[in-house]
């Protein structure tokens, strides 16, 4: 208990709240205290600002508002309390002198210095021949899957070390993936997607999804997302096997696929470099934006689905702010990134030739501007095997990769989350646990309409004007022209044009509107090129250089 | 020569289950980051929790055995007890009826006349009153059936209802004038005789506020509505409405507030210190409103239709929240709240009472801890969520009788005609000449005090 009162202060003392105007004044300590704690409180559990009710003139709704704003107070601050009741503290690896490297520890010595228990977590699989491997962890952390290009496909409790199945499928395995929990697992094989029970038995063919290179499974809509070489996207509903949609991206062979699991998101990394979010209520990418400059290779999306990190071919391992759609920070790797993975904490495993590295504070939600880490939190690898994927496993610290020759599990102190929620997801579940929260999650099933980018969208109201609905409504409008107010207005180094490329033409966001302004911004060049040029012809070659720039 | 500090995260086996115990351990975590799509997954649930309520509506329990042999016309509660009640019926039977064994207690053929009034005393005694020009006074509890009345005044025209104060052994009945009369005198001279000075036609209904107690409200076939104050026994003031008024019903928890049962279908809330405006009009019934009451709690209303339906209202919602009717519920003329809110009666012409609740999709049955957590939280999540248009429409999904709808749908399109015209009408009439008016005045033709 001692220790969660320190930790919960020390928290306090290193994001102190710039904005709070209560530092703890003179005349009333206790006051202050208390609104300081509501603000602690309201910082990791508020639900965004509070509604403002002077303006409202409806005494009854007021009254409403207000018992209804009391009682999201009293929500956060007794959820602010309950963290006394949080068992587990998270692990951690530390330096004593400065001199001292956290990359420097090696496995060996992190098993000697931590309990028996967790040190058994850390093992090889010794898999040669079948590879090079993928792997997938269950979303409580309890299963892993291994799946071998060659066709070797097993799947085992990692932590009991018992094996759950193993099949030789005798044909090419591109990716493999676990579903909704350690039941069932889709396997992406030659032609056809399969999906396999716990114990091998093959139980359906997805005939519709066919040479899927990448998937991805959304656990609370239960659809099952791929993407294959024709570059079409498709959504299928495992619990009713009905194909929800099947999308083309118009991008060619797809070559990273990452679900941002705060909002179910797919982000597809395509060969020029561009990743573009999908959901399936939109035949076209709800954001584009322009990551590397060759292939994307690997992407992944932090749990609350604030940051992104992408690997590309060019060497670089990009860091985004998915709230901004601006770049942060990027990294050099010495080979293109084949896979990245982030951890619950925010630890960033990123598996590049044969090495794979750690990334510690790559980002951080409460800080203004992110810094750029000078070097990794721990390396692993150099033993001549290619890593292929990196995943971590949910609730522990350990980091699992995959390689050309088995498959590694590796202890990174530090990088899981501590407390689990058994009612969402359980790493020690029993039978009788899962069987009922499966059928929760079924009874629970989010319909796929309901992917926003914004996951709170749903229940708000629609605060769209009744007129600009209308507009909408009409189905004979006339398409608006982005660019038309760019058009024509003003010349120099003030037109309207120049002052939105000024403010707005830097974020790397290409959209429909930037082509066009792209487009328009080389026809008035061109244009004033060819001004130019006629006016230094009628001067003749003496007085040329006095001719005037604009019309 | 280990320097630096290492921990990496254990946890003991004990933590999930301790040892010796079948009880896995279930902690908890309310990071919201744990929870994502927080908001989809309530509304989610708040959906599933609509159509859960939505089929386990059931609202018609019983019809009470051997009803009468004539419509039910009349039924009164004992404010004394919880599971009696008594109704009155078309030819002069009157039956003391039991809730929990749901049987006939005590019955008798008391008038001559269709039974228009009845009213249990204080002292559980029952008053009766008919068209035969009659009032009977009875003891059903210590009594046998069909024994004579401990009393009986006789009066000079049709009786047609009967209301006893709270406190005072007086009863008021009325006819064409309301007639004030001491129970412990069976003089048929009544005490005082309450009525306004110009008003000659029958009154239909009377009762007595049971909390002002001196205040007693009636309604005539002259479409109007009187407050009588009998401290100083005359009339304190009175409204004419746009058509006649078949019921009145003081709301128990505010005690200025009454509700009408009107002709016109619809059922209105008035304060009595303000009769020019309603404070509420609430339509949904396609037919003349033949009785209305309040729950106990004071919010809500059940009412009776000539368009064989039972309707539930919410005192300050616009519209019905359920709607209750059977293919064998004839026209219903009379309808009440038990006293704990839970269950409805009705009374209707088929000459049966039926027994409803009050919430159609509650159960009755012992609840366990978790599942009594369980509703509440449902019921959280659907209050949270009710303006989503899925949730809406099926919580407001109901099936109504063909002719019901019908008839709804013809009302629906006689009211947009009227409303055209009046709004032709306005259009080519000088501004201001033809003026709106709300729809809570509109049916006030004339107040006086």
């Amino acid at each position: 208990m001692e220790l969660e009162v320190s930790k919960m202060t020390s928290q306090a003392t290193r994001h102190p709240n710039p904005r709070n105007p209560l530092q703890p004044c003179p005349h009333d300590p206790e006051k202050a205290a208390a609104k300081q704690r509501i603000l602690e409180a309201h910082k990791t559990y508020g639900r965004g600002r509070p509604i403002r009710k002077q303006s409202i003139k409806d005494k009854k709704l007021r009254g409403n508002l207000k018992s209804l704003e009391n009682k999201y107070k009293d929500a956060t601050l007794k959820a602010k309390d309950a963290e006394i009741l949080l068992e587990n503290e998270s692990g951690f690896l530390e330096p004593e002198g400065e001199l001292e490297r956290t990359y420097k520890v090696r496995q060996d010595e992190i098993k000697g210095d931590v309990a028996v228990e967790t040190a058994k977590k850390g093992f090889e699989l010794k898999l040669e021949g079948l590879g090079p491997y993928v792997c997938d962890y269950t979303r409580n952390g309890k299963g892993l899957l291994l799946a071998g290009r060659q066709g070797h496909v097993a799947t085992m409790d990692w932590r009991g070390g018992t094996l759950g199945c193993e099949l030789q499928l005798q044909e090419t395995v591109r990716d493999a993936k676990w579903l909704h929990n350690d039941q069932y697992f889709a396997v992406a094989q030659k032609k056809y997607t399969y999906i396999y029970d716990h114990a091998g038995v093959e139980l359906h063919c997805l005939k519709k999804h066919i040479e899927v290179t990448n998937m991805e499974f959304l656990p609370y809509h239960f659809l099952l997302a791929t993407v294959g070489n024709a570059g079409y996207l498709k959504y299928t509903d495992t619990s009713t096997g009905q194909m929800v949609i099947e999308m083309p991206t118009k991008q060619g062979s797809p070559t990273a696929l990452a679900q941002n699991p705060s909002n179910a998101i797919l982000n597809i990394g395509a060969q020029n470099g561009t990743v573009s979010l999908w959901s399936p209520n939109s035949t076209t990418p709800l954001v584009k934006l322009l990551a590397h400059r060759g292939p994307v290779r690997a992407m992944a999306v932090d749990r609350e689905g604030r940051y992104m990190v992408s690997a590309g071919q060019d060497l670089k391992m990009g860091v985004w702010d998915l709230r901004m759609w601006k770049e942060v920070n990027n990294y050099f790797l010495r080979q293109p990134g084949s896979s990245v993975a982030i951890s619950d904490r925010g630890l960033v495993g990123v598996g590049w030739g044969t090495q794979t590295s750690v990334w510690r504070g790559l980002f951080d939600k409460s800080r203004d501007d992110q810094e750029k880490i000078q070097a990794p939190y721990m390396g692993f690898g150099g033993e001549g095997r290619r890593a292929e994927r990196v995943r971590w496993c949910p609730f522990e610290d350990v980091l699992g990769i995959s390689h050309d020759k088995g498959f590694s599990s590796i202890i990174v102190p530090g990088a899981g989350e501590p407390n689990f929620d058994a009612l969402e997801l359980n790493p020690y579940e029993n039978t009788k646990q899962r069987q009922e929260a499966e059928v929760k999650a079924l009874l629970n099933k989010l319909q796929p309409e309901m992917i926003s980018l914004n996951p709170n969208y749903v229940g708000k109201l629609d605060l769209v004007s009744a007129a600009e609905r209308k507009k909408e409504a009409d189905l004979d409008r006339k398409p608006e022209d982005p660019v038309a107010k760019f058009r024509n207005r003003g010349r120099g180094k003030n037109s309207s044009l120049r002052k939105h490329l000024r403010k707005k033409g830097k974020r790397n966001v290409i959209d429909e509107t930037r082509l066009k302004i792209d487009a328009l911004r080389m026809e008035q060049n061109k244009k004033a090129r060819t001004t130019l040029k006629k006016h230094e012809e009628d001067l003749g070659p003496g007085l040329a250089r006095f001719a005037k720039k604009g019309p | 020569m280990q320097r630096q500090k290492i921990k990496a995260l254990t946890r003991p086996t004990a933590s999930a289950q301790a040892p010796g115990s079948s009880v896995a351990r279930q902690p908890r975590n309310l990071d919201p980051a744990l929870h994502p799509f927080e908001r989809a997954r309530e509304y989610t649930r708040a959906l599933n929790a609509t159509k859960l309520e939505r089929m386990f509506a059931a609202p018609f329990i019983a019809q009470l055995p051997k009803g009468h042999v004539d419509g039910v016309y009349t039924m009164a509660k004992d404010p004394e007890r919880l599971e009696t009640f008594t109704s009155g019926s078309g030819d002069g039977v009157v039956k003391v009826w039991n809730l929990t064994s749901r049987e006939q207690i005590w019955d008798t053929t008391a008038h001559e006349g269709m039974v228009k009034g009845l009213c249990f005393m204080r002292d559980q005694k029952l008053l009766s009153c008919a068209s035969d020009k009659s009032i009977k006074l009875w003891d059903p509890y210590n009594t046998q059936s069909k024994t004579a009345p401990l009393a009986t005044w006789l009066g000079n025209t049709a009786f047609t209802g009967v209301s006893h104060h709270r406190s005072l052994p007086n009863f008021a009945a009325s006819s064409t004038i309301i007639s004030i009369y001491d129970v412990s005198r069976t003089s048929t001279i009544p005490l005082q005789t309450l009525h306004w000075p110009t008003s000659t036609d029958t009154i239909n209904a009377l009762s007595f506020n049971q909390t002002e107690t001196s205040i007693l409200a009636s309604c005539a076939t002259d479409r109007s509505i009187i407050l009588y104050d009998l401290r100083t026994s005359s009339p304190l003031s009175k409204a004419v409405l746009s058509l006649a008024s078949n019921a009145i019903a003081w709301n128990p928890m505010e005690a200025m507030n009454f509700a009408v049962a009107n002709e016109d279908h619809n059922i209105y809330i008035f304060d009595m210190r303000k009769m020019n405006r309603a404070l509420n009009v609430l339509k949904d019934h396609v037919a003349a409103v033949m009785d209305i009451e309040f729950s106990p709690t004071g919010e809500e209303l059940v009412s009776a239709s000539y368009d064989r339906t039972v309707r539930l209202w919410d005192r300050d919602g616009g519209h019905s929240r359920d709607v209750y009717h059977t293919k064998r519920m004839q026209r219903v003329f009379s309808c009440k709240f038990t006293p704990d809110a839970q269950y409805v009666l009705s009374g209707s012409d088929d000459g049966n009472v039926r027994l409803w609740r009050a919430n159609a999709s509650k159960r009755e049955g012992i609840k366990s801890a978790s599942q009594r957590q369980k509703l509440e939280y449902d019921d959280a999540l659907k209050e949270r969520y009710k303006h989503m248009p899925e949730i809406r429409r099926i919580k407001r999904h109901r099936h109504v009788p063909k002719q019901v709808k019908k008839a709804g749908e013809i009302k629906g399109e006689e009211l947009a005609s009227i409303k055209r015209r009046r709004e032709n009408e306005r259009k080519h009439s000088k501004k201001g000449q033809v003026p709106r008016r709300s729809e809570r005045e509109k049916m006030v033709l004339a107040t006086e005090q």
